[in-house]
């Protein structure tokens, strides 16, 4: 398995960051920068991840099984996450979660018929002073209410009619 | 070890070394802290939080597994809070564990049982639904049941650090974690079992043994494996004159906590449909039943007209039979029949070791050495297929010790993994590619040698002096031979030059090779061994065997006896670092007779006085007549192993090289006898091809 030269420049450098015997740490981000190209996690990423590592294939799968960031299905061009831990639980994200469901006609993990959204119910991300957060692709959105949400939405909707 | 620390635990003042873990401090002295996920020997885990203790100053209870111990340090195991919290954590690990034990494989021998007995609360506040998930089949011999898992990850730990496979990993999070196989939904890894016998509950079970019966129903019977030459202890459980599981749980062998895939689940050639239970005569080129009476009569009349008149016999001993066997069927033999044409297959040149290291002293190494050696030099084996204790011995002293390990092998192994260099040297060529490894060696203080059969003739006396130019003073050697009694075979001289002890005979024997090339054989007597599947005879000789199964050499017989195997008879056998031990009866098989009874009975029906066949009355023969024999009784009473040292004098004999041919078993091969295992031949997916990079 290959990627692009740019990526591959990208692993390469991301690799030699760590010494020798300790190579293991780039599991993470390498799996999050080729599930970018690639879409997904799939099997032959983790094999590929696992050989360029030197660990076990079933070793790749722990990480990937246990962190929602990576997915082993393909999720939609825009992935929308909303976070329901404890600190945006406070600020109601239960509830903006549910609204998030009914708007997207969406459940946990699932991507729009026509591949543009993709919705997921996070763990903590992170930004627990603006919750409750909402987290699309890599972009971060503060204080995120039922409204503030909808616009978050059509935004996204519109750039496919562009 | 460094210092020693004082510490207080439960009122009791104590000192330990600095280093050692409170859990294992607390166990020196007598005190049990409870645990799941720690296991002596591994990497350290703290997931079951079982083993809390309270320690002065310290503001929350410590896991005992990971804490070493203090100056100073006050500790309390049986306070308030700790008993709390054990009941606790066992309410926990109860939320979702099925409460199945009355058909679980585990009840009766289960720890988290034995714990929930001991320090478990008597009711749960749960009340809501458990987790379920269906049972899941991994491999013909591994199954997984989720529900029972606790996570303690000792599966997980055993196959990475023990076996350096890694084919078991813990995916998802949270109440969704679950063990995982290495591809999806299969294992494909050594299949060893190694995970099922570690595992504390019932979450791994075997599929030889799973549902068959409970613990206490069977009679345990320690034994040691009859597969490869490492001389495994085999704990058998034997229900109904049934053997339903191997294992070594109580870790009481030279083997700790190993077994592969032989030594645990390929008992069950023993009751293969295949096996012999008739004696069988060729009667118009048809093997026929018949009696043992009419069989014995057939095969001592025989060789007595053939002795009577001169005639030429020839003897192939066998390399899984017990050191008695072998001792008497020489004796009878050569004072019987008075022939040295005896020989067996051979797989490794210890001769010619035994020759090069005359004279010294503790020159050859016990399993033990393979843990403790400082620097191993392995050449010309693949290790992990071919000698699977000594490659987990090899590992586990890399592990805890960070030996210096090298490797000299034709292609990659597993070892190489470990190894500080690792040379490619094709078979044969192994001892002109030491030279590389000379700067390196050259700094170690110790040497362990293990050398596989490529190595034979003039290469194992370069080895040794390559190994003596080192300069390095402690060394030590282990010459790799294949099966389960192949050094005893070699040390009970089933040799035509050799007798009993390495001790010359007046004129030498045809070897086997010279024997399947006579064409003047007139009688052809093959004990355990299937020489025909490797050579053509060039003669029409009478030929009698004794066997398990109908081999390639049993179907050209004109006389069949059936065979009993190592789990059926009592004796010794000698394992590849020359540990003998002593075989325990598991179970018998109707119809067929230990090699030894058999032996015995041919010399009564030829009127020959061969001496008592009981396999301690033969070892006391052997005790005095083989060189290194001498052993203390009570060690291998108590079912332990005691080295034996043949090592003193030369033995004045030209080496053969070409007669040792290793037969290069893998984990799921083991010459004729691997085949008639179901099991063994079940997983069998890519036998050697299995984890090269």
């Amino acid at each position: 398995m290959t990627f692009s030269p740019q990526l591959e420049a990208k692993l390469e450098k991301l690799i030699n960051s760590y010494p020798a015997g300790r190579r293991k740490s780039a599991l993470i981000p390498m799996l999050m920068f080729t599930q970018d190209e690639v879409g997904s996690v799939t099997p032959e990423l983790v094999n590929e991840v696992a050989k360029r590592i030197g660990i076990p294939p079933v070793q790749v799968d722990e990480v990937v099984t246990y962190y929602s960031m990576l997915h082993k299905k393909p999720m939609g061009k825009y992935h929308v996450q909303v976070c329901t831990n404890i600190s945006c639980l406070l600020w109601d994200a239960d509830k903006l979660y549910e609204h998030a469901c009914h708007k997207l006609g969406l459940g946990h993990k699932e991507v729009s018929p026509d591949g543009l959204i993709s919705l997921e119910e996070v763990e903590c991300m992170g930004a627990c002073s603006w919750a409750p957060a909402v987290q699309v692709n890599y972009d971060f959105h503060h204080h995120v209410t039922a409204e503030k949400f909808d616009e978050i939405i059509e935004a996204l909707k519109k750039t496919k009619t562009q | 070890m460094a210092d020693l620390v004082n510490l207080t635990i439960n009122g009791v003042a104590i000192q330990a070394p600095a280093g050692t873990l409170l859990i294992d401090a607390a166990k020196k002295v007598g005190i049990e802290i409870p645990a799941f996920c720690y296991y002596e020997g591994y990497s350290l885990q703290a997931a079951c939080r079982m083993c809390l203790v309270e320690v002065e100053k310290m503001p929350k209870l410590q896991t005992a597994c990971t804490l070493p111990v203090g100056e100073g340090m006050v500790v309390r195991t049986e306070s308030d809070p700790v008993v709390k919290a054990r009941k606790t954590t066992l309410e926990f690990l109860l939320t979702n564990h099925p409460l199945d034990c009355p058909v679980c494989d585990k009840g009766g021998e289960c720890e988290l049982q034995d714990m929930v007995f001991r320090y478990g609360a008597g009711e749960s506040r749960f009340t809501e639904m458990k987790h379920h998930v269906d049972e899941k089949q991994w491999s013909p011999v591994v199954f997984y049941d989720g529900p029972r898992c606790i996570l303690c990850y000792r599966c997980v730990r055993v196959c990475n650090e023990g076996m350096g496979v890694g084919a078991l990993g813990i995916v998802n999070r949270g109440v969704n974690s679950e063990i995982a196989p290495s591809h999806g939904d299969h294992l494909e890894c050594d299949e060893c079992g190694m995970c099922i016998d570690i595992c504390p509950v019932g979450a791994l079970t075997s599929g030889t043994y799973r549902y068959k019966t409970r613990p206490w129903e069977m009679k345990h019977v320690g034994t040691i494996c009859t597969f490869c030459s490492n001389g495994c202890k085999t704990t058998l459980g034997v229900r109904d004159q049934q053997i339903v599981r191997g294992n070594n749980r109580d870790r009481s062998g030279i083997n700790d906590e190993f077994l592969c895939v032989k030594g645990r689940y390929a008992f069950d050639f023993v009751e293969s449909p295949e096996r012999l239970t008739s004696p069988m005569m060729k009667v118009n080129g048809q093997l026929q039943e018949v009696s043992w009476a009419k069989a014995l009569a057939a095969v001592a009349a025989k060789f007595s007209e053939v002795k009577g008149r001169g005639g030429k016999f020839g003897v192939v001993g066998s390399t899984k039979t017990t050191n008695e066997e072998n001792f008497y069927l020489q004796k009878f033999v050569r004072e019987g029949l008075g022939t040295n044409n005896i020989d067996h297959h051979r797989s490794g040149d210890l001769v010619t070791l035994i020759d090069a290291l005359a004279g010294r002293e503790n020159a050859l190494a016990s399993v033990g050495d393979v843990y403790n050696a400082k620097a191993a030099l392995v050449i010309g084996t693949d290790l992990s297929q071919e000698h699977p204790l000594l490659a987990f011995q090899l590992r586990a002293n890399y592990r805890h010790h960070n030996s210096n390990i090298y490797m000299v092998t034709k292609g990659p192994v597993r070892e190489d993994a470990v190894a500080v260099a690792a040379v490619r040297a094709e078979a044969g060529q192994e001892i002109a590619a030491l030279d590389q490894l000379r700067e390196q060696l050259s700094k170690e203080s110790e040497l362990l040698v293990l050398f596989g059969g490529s190595v034979k003739g003039e290469a194992v006396r370069k080895l040794v002096a390559f190994a003596d130019s080192l300069g390095i003073a402690k060394i030590k050697y282990i010459c790799l031979v294949d099966y389960s009694n192949s050094r005893g075979a070699l040390d009970m001289g089933l040799l035509p030059d050799l007798g009993p002890g390495y001790k010359p005979v007046d004129k030498a024997g045809l070897s086997l090779p010279q024997m399947m090339a006579a064409t003047d054989l007139d009688v052809l007597w093959v004990v355990g061994a299937n020489p025909l599947a490797r050579y053509q005879l060039a003669s029409k000789p009478f030929v009698v065997v004794q066997e398990m199964f109908l081999t390639e050499t049993a179907k050209a017989a004109d006389v069949v006896l059936p065979a009993s195997n190592a789990y059926e008879k009592s004796g010794t056998v000698t394992n590849v670092t020359g540990e003998v031990q002593k075989l325990h009866v598991a179970g018998k098989t109707m119809g067929t007779k230990p090699d030894l009874e058999i032996i015995g009975l041919i010399a009564k029906e030829m009127k020959i006085n061969a001496g008592v066949w009981s396999s301690n009355a033969v070892f006391e023969e052997i005790r005095k007549a083989v060189r290194g024999y001498n052993i203390p009784l009570p060690i291998i009473a108590t079912g332990q192993a005691a080295q034996t040292s043949p090592l003193n004098g030369r033995v004045p004999v030209a080496s053969a090289p070409e007669l040792i041919q290793p037969a290069g078993n893998t984990l799921f091969t083991s010459g004729s006898l691997g085949r008639y295992s179901k099991k063994l031949t079940s997983v069998l997916e890519y036998p050697g091809q299995l984890y090269r990079p």
